[in-house]
């Protein structure tokens, strides 16, 4: 047998096993894909119903008898805010069933409209005074969250009575009853009601925790990546500092959190649940990923343009900042965004330092009590309403949205400023 | 190799043992560069062995000498280089117009800014043509204004050759070029900032050969304003830059002299085997 013989029968293995592993990388890349798009999948079919909401007609009186107002007093605000809108919304209720007499049945008529139909209307009021003493003002008020569920998803749940079940058919019957936008989820913050709940707060509070984040671990960590690429000696210590940079990366995310609860509000005593704090715990997690990228990036610069600089007489400093800092950056930002991507997605270490709190109020700044989109969604999640299940995976969605957005910023930027030499 | 010293492999150990000293004329009158002595070590191993040399002014010398020979290393301690490398140390006396280069007086960037260096592979930076060639010339404040910067600019391309063919497009990237023009502009770059001395390393071994017949050109008219060291591997550019030659052999500085001497009546049995292509 000669050498082509011994070849030709080991070429047909060869193929085989060659064939064998692109089929295995192929399996691992569609089991990957089926899970990405299950997930998909399931968090955009439960999100859909969250950015609709149901909406009933209902027809207010505004004559001054109605509103107990003395025919002679002025309309300031103090006067309109005195005004028992729940009053006005029962009665328009019952208005439109007279038949319901008995007081149970009352209670669950009151129960179609949300508990913050009241104040929807009474800033109506408030912004039109001139409405009262007019004709009976005919708007669409906000339906409860089970009304609201069980009317988009047509799905009967304990939490819905077989007389509420009637009323809305009735509703439906006769055209008081739709759905519409939802814009409270983009325009209010956290609420125990589901159909008063938005995301505005997280969103507010996350753009100040990142906002935070990015001032305090781009400048540190480029600068610290810099010094110790490029001006650091090669010592023990300095190897010391490096192999601590790398295992600061692998610590758990609790870990900071615990480390921020111990130092930044025990000791410095910052205020809890600020963003301040949040950003504060989150840089501490993003530095070491900005710096292990951005001393790959600094790495990856040519030496011939080093010595380039060098031969012709440009100072060390000078050769980093004007010719490696500059090529390097494309990977340096690609690195920082990826490090504030996961600062966005980041949970845990917010929950120790107080951002897990029920906050209301839109955070205005800094310090303010705030939440972050993450342990929004993680509230949500645990809420027993099941309106909740909506609006969580629509959050999810945001969430998604954003970190998707700031992925592609990282790549357009790689691709937009990498040079060629 | 300095290695193959410490291994004591039969052959190089008697090779490495033939080199005595010097032999040649190494040392000349009035030289722009001197070095006495010079021992190069990276850690604990050691690349040149007491090398003397002196090199003229306006003269080309070309070093010549098989792979690993530490012709590259000793260029590169001509302009403190070898600096960039922590590992590296430079023992010696090493003078440029009789100033010493590895004194604490010497500032490394003046250093460079007397003595330019052309490298082995085309490293142009990735900017325009013209800031590549301006880039020297700013960093140490040489034009006033932007006319004088032109000025440089222009008669750098011009005696590097390179004007004629670039002069329309001076603001496109600099990396466009083809590797014989990026080299021309290095060298551009390199002259940009009036240095007394070039040291070129392998300037023309990543070009074809009418490439490297321009810069051959070139390097011989440079001559008439720059003092030109020059490591190759071609004996045939040796012969045909250089003035004098300088072959190093094991880390050791075997034989200088006039290159015609040099290519046709060698004086040591290593430079012979060499020029006549026995190993290398």
């Amino acid at each position: 047998m000669n050498n082509t013989e011994i070849v030709k029968q080991s070429l047909k293995r060869r193929y085989a096993k060659e064939k064998r592993f692109q089929l295995y990388g192929k399996l691992a890349v569609l089991t990957g894909f089926v899970f990405l798009a299950l997930l998909l999948l399931d968090i955009v079919t439960k999100a859909i119903p969250a950015f609709e909401t149901t909406e009933v007609q209902l027809t207010i009186p505004l004559d001054r008898n109605s509103l107990e107002i003395a025919e002679d007093a002025t309309l300031d605000e103090e006067t309109l805010r005195a005004i028992n809108y729940g009053g006005l919304i029962k009665k328009s209720l019952r208005n439109m069933f007279p038949e319901v007499r008995k007081r149970k049945d009352k209670k669950e008529l009151y129960s179609l409209a949300s508990s913050g139909a009241e104040f929807d209307l009474r800033d109506k009021i408030i912004a039109n005074p001139e409405l009262i003493g007019g004709e009976p003002l005919t708007l669409w008020l906000k339906a409860d969250d089970d009304i609201d569920t069980y009317y988009k998803l047509q799905k009967v749940t304990s939490r819905i009575s077989e007389k509420q079940i009637a009323f809305v058919q009735t509703l439906q019957d006769n055209g008081q009853i739709r759905t519409s936008f939802n814009t409270t989820f983009f325009t209010a913050s956290d609420s125990r009601e589901p159909e008063q709940a938005g995301i505005r707060g997280a969103l507010l509070g996350s753009f100040w925790t990142l906002l935070v984040t990015l001032l305090l671990s781009m400048p540190v960590g480029i600068a610290a990546a810099v010094y110790l690429e490029e001006f650091a000696p090669k010592n023990r210590f300095t190897d010391f500092i490096e192999i601590n940079i790398n295992n600061l990366a692998a610590v758990p995310s609790i870990v900071f959190g615990l480390l921020g609860l111990a130092v930044f509000i025990n000791f410095f005593g910052l205020p809890r649940s600020a963003p301040l704090v949040g950003g504060l715990v989150l840089s501490l997690m993003t530095l070491p990923t900005i710096i292990i990228s951005s001393r790959a990036a600094l790495k990856s610069v040519p030496p011939s343009i080093k010595e380039a600089a060098l031969g012709l007489g440009a100072s060390h400093m000078q050769t980093v900042f004007h010719h490696v800092l500059p090529l390097a950056m494309p990977g340096i930002l690609t690195g920082a965004i990826i490090g504030m991507a996961q600062a966005l997605g980041e949970t845990a270490p917010l929950l120790m330092i107080g951002m897990v709190a029920f906050i209301v109020d839109v955070p205005g700044g800094m310090l303010d009590s705030a939440t972050v989109l993450p342990v929004q969604i993680y509230l949500w999640s645990d809420s027993p309403e099941r309106a909740f299940t909506a609006l969580t995976a629509a959050t999810i969605l945001v969430l998604l949205g954003f970190l998707v957005v700031m992925n592609a910023i990282a790549i357009y930027l790689r691709k937009h400023f990498e040079r060629r030499w | 190799m300095p290695e193959d010293a410490v291994n004591k492999t039969p052959d190089a150990m008697t090779d490495f043992e033939k080199i005595e000293g010097t032999i040649g004329e190494n040392l000349i009158h009035n030289p722009k560069f001197s070095t006495r002595n010079v021992d190069v070590f990276y850690d604990e191993k050691q690349a040149i062995f007491n090398a003397s040399l002196d090199i003229g002014h306006n003269e080309v010398i070309a070093l010549i000498g098989p792979s690993g020979c530490g012709k590259s290393t000793y260029l590169r301690s001509l302009n403190r280089m070898n600096d960039t490398i922590p590992s590296c140390r430079v023992t010696g006396d090493l003078t440029l117009d009789g100033e010493n280069i590895y004194s604490k007086k010497m500032d490394p960037v003046l250093l460079r800014a007397r003595v330019g260096m052309v490298f082995q592979k085309p490293n142009p930076f990735p900017k325009s043509i013209y800031d590549n060639v301006a880039y020297g010339p700013r960093l140490h404040g040489l034009a006033r204004n932007n006319a004088e910067m032109d000025e440089i600019v222009i008669t750098s391309l011009q005696r590097a050759g390179l004007y004629e063919e670039v002069k329309d497009r001076l603001n496109e990237p600099g990396t466009g070029l083809s590797g014989g023009q990026q080299q021309r502009l290095c060298i551009a770059r390199t002259i940009a900032v009036s240095p007394e001395v070039i040291l070129m390393d392998e300037p023309a071994s990543a070009l074809d050969p009418i490439a490297t017949a321009i810069i051959e050109e070139l390097i011989d008219e440079l001559r008439e304003n720059y003092t030109i060291a020059i490591v190759t591997h071609s004996m045939q550019q040796a012969a045909r830059v250089s003035q004098r030659t300088a072959y190093f052999h094991l880390g050791k500085l075997v034989e200088v002299g006039e290159t015609n001497q040099i290519f046709t009546n060698p004086r040591h049995e290593l430079t012979e085997n060499y020029i006549t292509g026995k190993f290398g």
